[in-house]
C-alpha cells in the first residue's frame, strides 16, 4: 500500500517537481557558473520553469480547448497561456539584450569569463 | 475637458509610451531631447491632477479597454500610489533640463536619441508598475522599466559600465521571475490577479492553505527586495550607480529603487495584510536585521569609498535601510517616517547625484581626489551638494531629519528603542561621509583640473538648485510631506492592526 501511494503522488506532482528541478538547476548555473553565455543559459533555464508553473495547472482534465460550444462543459484556462505569452517576449527580449551585452563585454575585455574580466579590472 | 480627465490614469503611461517612440524616430539628440522634455513635463501635471482627484473623492479605478475588473486589467489610483507618481514625474521632469548638456558630454551623438528613447521608457515602466492593479501587469511594466535601465546603464563611458549592466541583468531578471514565481502561486491560490481582489479572497483562504500563501509571499519578498537593492542583496547597485552616465544615476537613484519599495508597501499592506505578512512570517524581523545591517555596513563602505559617485550609491544602500526599517516597524509613526524619506531621500540623492553629474561635466572626473578645491571654482553646484548631504545626515531643518525623527519615534513606539542609536550612528557615518567630500571640496587648493573649472550653465544649475531647495522647505515646512504620509500610513495599516 505504501509503494503505490508514493508513485502515485509522484505521478500526480511531477509536473511540479519538474518545475522545481528545473528552477533550481538553473538558478544554480547562473550562480556557479562564471562564463556569462552559461549564466544566461542557466538564466533562461529559470525563466522556463516558471513557465511550466503557471501553464501546467490551466490544464483541466477532461477540459477542451477554451471555445464556446454548446457540446462542451468544462474548458481549459486560457488565461495561464496568455500570461506566459507575455512572459515569453520579456524573456525573448531580455535574452537578446544580456547576448548583446556579452558581445560588448567581448569586444571591450576580450574575453567572457568573469574572473578573467575581474583579474583584468584587478591589475588598474 | 471631461472626457480627458477621466482617462488621465491611462495617459499616465501612454504618453511617455508614445514619448519614447517618437524619440526613436527623431534620431537627432536634440530633438528628441525637446520631445522628452515635453513629455515628461506632461506627467507631473497628469499625476498632481490624479493626485488631487484622489484627495477630493477617494480612489480612481480605472477600467482598461473597458473591461471591468477582476477579468480586465484596473489601473487603480489611491493616495500611496498617486503620492509615488507625484513624486516620479516630478523627478522625472526635474533632470531632463540638466540631461542636455550632460548627455551630450558624455555620450556619442548618434547614441543620444536612443538615451532620451530608454529614459522615457524606463519612466513608462515605473509610472505604470505605480499605478496599475493588477499583479501580472507589475511584471510586465517591472521588465519594460528594468530592460531599458539595463542599456541606460550600459550607455556609461567606461567599459565597466557594460559589466555593471550584465550584472545588473542577471540580478534584475532573478528577481523578476522570483515575483512571476511568487503571482503564480497566488494566482493558483485565489484564482485572480487583480491586487484588490487577491486581497479580498486571501482573507478565506489564508488559513486553509496557508503554505502556498506563505512561498508566495517569501518569493515576491525576496524578488522585489532584490529589485529595491535591500542588504545583502545589493551587489549590483554600487557599480551599476557608479559607470552609468550621470543623467541615468540620477534619475535610477531618485525613482527606480522607490518604486520597487512602493510594490513592496503594497504587498505587504495593501494584499497581504498586516496578520499575513508580518505575523506568520518573521518577515518584520529579517527585515528589521537586514535594514541595520545595511544602515551600517553600507555607511562603513561609503566612509572608505574613493569614487564620490559610488561612495553616494553606498549611501543609497543605507538611505534603502532607513526606509525598510520605518516598513519593518509597521505602525503608523515608522510607516510615516518610511514614506517620507522615500520621497526626501529621492529628492536630496537625486540632488547629490546631479552635483556631481554638474562635476562631471566639468572636470570629467568623480574620484574623490580630483574634487580637491572644486567648492571655490564651482561654488553654487557644491552648495547644493552640501545642502543635499547636511539633508543626508539629517541635520534640522532639513528634509533629512524629519523622516529621522518619525523613524526614531516608530522605534519607541514599538519599544525598541536601541534603534534610535542605531539611527543615529549611521547618520554620524553619513557626516563623515559627506564631511569628506566637502573637506575635499571647500578646504583644499584646487588641483590642476580643478582649476579650470566654473558652474555649470544655467540649464544644468536650476534643477540642482531645486532639489536642493525643496529639500530644505520640506525640511522647514515639516507638515507638507509627514501630513500626507502619515494618512497613507493610516490607511494602510488601517482595520487590520
Amino acid at each position: 500500500m505504501q509503494i503505490p501511494t508514493a508513485i502515485q503522488r509522484f505521478a500526480e506532482h511531477y509536473n511540479y517537481l519538474v518545475t522545481i528541478f528545473l528552477m533550481v538547476a538553473g538558478l544554480y548555473v547562473v550562480i556557479a557558473r562564471g562564463n556569462m553565455i552559461k549564466k544566461l543559459i542557466g538564466l533562461s533555464l529559470f525563466q522556463t520553469s516558471v513557465y511550466l508553473l503557471y501553464i501546467a495547472p490551466g490544464k483541466i482534465i477532461g477540459g477542451t480547448a477554451p471555445i464556446l460550444d454548446p457540446s462542451f462543459k468544462v474548458y481549459s484556462n486560457p488565461l495561464p497561456h496568455v500570461l506566459i505569452l507575455t512572459a515569453i517576449v520579456v524573456g525573448v527580449a531580455t535574452l537578446a539584450l544580456g547576448l548583446a551585452l556579452v558581445v560588448r563585454i567581448h569586444e571591450a575585455y576580450g574575453t567572457i569569463e568573469e574572473d578573467e574580466i575581474f583579474a583584468k579590472e584587478g591589475e588598474q | 475637458m471631461k472626457s480627458v480627465t477621466v482617462h488621465l490614469p491611462a495617459l499616465q503611461v501612454v504618453v511617455p509610451l508614445l514619448g519614447a517612440l517618437l524619440c526613436a524616430l527623431l534620431r537627432r539628440g536634440t530633438s528628441a531631447w525637446a520631445m522628452s522634455l515635453i513629455v515628461s513635463w506632461l506627467l507631473p501635471a497628469i499625476s498632481i491632477a490624479l493626485m488631487l482627484q484622489v484627495l477630493r473623492s477617494g480612489p480612481i479605478s480605472y477600467h482598461l479597454g473597458g473591461w471591468a475588473p477582476p477579468i480586465g486589467i484596473e489601473y487603480r489610483v489611491d493616495l500611496l500610489n498617486a503620492f509615488v507618481l507625484v513624486l516620479i514625474s516630478i523627478i522625472g521632469a526635474a533632470i531632463l533640463p540638466f540631461a542636455r548638456r550632460s548627455v551630450a558630454h558624455e555620450i556619442d551623438g548618434d547614441k543620444q536619441a536612443w538615451f532620451y528613447t530608454m529614459y522615457l521608457l524606463c519612466l513608462t515602466g515605473l509610472l505604470g508598475i505605480t499605478i496599475t492593479g493588477d499583479a501580472f501587469n507589475v511584471f510586465v511594466f517591472l521588465e519594460i522599466s528594468s530592460l531599458s535601465t539595463y542599456v541606460l546603464i550600459a550607455m556609461g563611458k567606461d567599459r565597466r559600465a557594460l559589466l555593471s549592466a550584465f550584472q545588473y541583468l542577471i540580478v534584475g531578471t532573478v528577481g523578476a521571475t522570483f515575483y512571476v514565481i511568487g503571482v503564480g502561486l497566488l494566482y493558483l491560490v485565489t484564482g485572480s490577479l487583480n491586487l484588490v481582489d487577491i486581497a479580498a479572497r486571501l482573507g478565506p483562504a489564508a488559513a486553509e492553505s496557508s503554505r502556498p500563501v506563505m512561498a508566495a509571499l517569501a518569493f515576491l519578498t525576496v524578488g522585489v527586495s532584490l529589485k529595491l537593492a535591500l542588504f545583502p542583496l545589493h551587489v549590483w547597485l554600487p557599480g551599476a550607480y557608479a559607470y552609468a552616465p550621470s543623467v541615468a544615476t540620477a534619475f535610477l537613484a531618485g525613482t527606480a529603487t522607490k518604486v520597487a519599495i512602493y510594490v513592496l508597501l503594497r504587498l505587504f499592506f495593501s494584499v497581504f495584510g498586516v496578520a499575513i505578512s508580518f505575523r506568520s512570517l518573521p518577515v518584520s524581523e529579517i527585515m528589521l536585521v537586514l535594514s541595520a545591517a545595511a544602515m551600517l555596513i553600507a555607511s562603513l563602505i561609503a566612509v572608505f569609498e574613493m569614487n564620490a559617485k559610488r561612495m553616494l550609491a553606498y549611501s543609497s544602500l543605507a538611505q534603502i535601510g532607513y526606509i525598510t526599517l520605518g516598513i519593518s516597524l509597521a505602525n503608523v509613526a515608522g510607516l510615516t517616517g518610511g514614506i517620507v524619506h522615500l520621497l526626501n531621500h529621492a529628492l536630496m540623492k537625486t540632488a547629490l547625484f546631479l552635483a556631481l553629474g554638474a562635476v562631471v561635466y566639468r572636470i570629467g572626473s568623480a574620484k574623490l581626489d580630483d574634487l580637491a578645491g572644486i567648492g571655490r571654482q564651482m561654488p553654487l553646484t557644491m552648495a547644493a551638494f552640501v545642502v543635499g548631504g547636511l539633508a543626508l545626515m539629517g541635520v534640522p531643518g532639513t528634509a533629512g531629519f524629519v523622516s529621522k525623527w518619525y523613524l526614531a519615534v516608530g522605534a519607541f513606539d514599538r519599544g525598541w528603542w536601541p534603534l534610535v542609536f542605531l539611527i543615529l550612528a549611521s547618520s554620524l557615518l553619513a557626516v563623515v561621509y559627506i564631511g569628506r567630500v566637502v573637506e575635499m571640496a571647500w578646504f583644499r587648493e584646487p588641483s590642476e583640473i580643478a582649476a579650470k573649472a566654473k558652474d555649470p550653465p544655467w540649464s544644468m544649475l536650476m534643477p540642482l538648485l531645486a532639489l536642493a531647495a525643496a529639500t530644505i522647505y520640506l525640511g522647514i515646512d515639516t507638515e507638507a510631506s509627514a501630513a500626507i504620509a502619515r494618512k497613507i500610513a493610516e490607511s494602510l495599516l488601517g482595520g487590520l492592526k
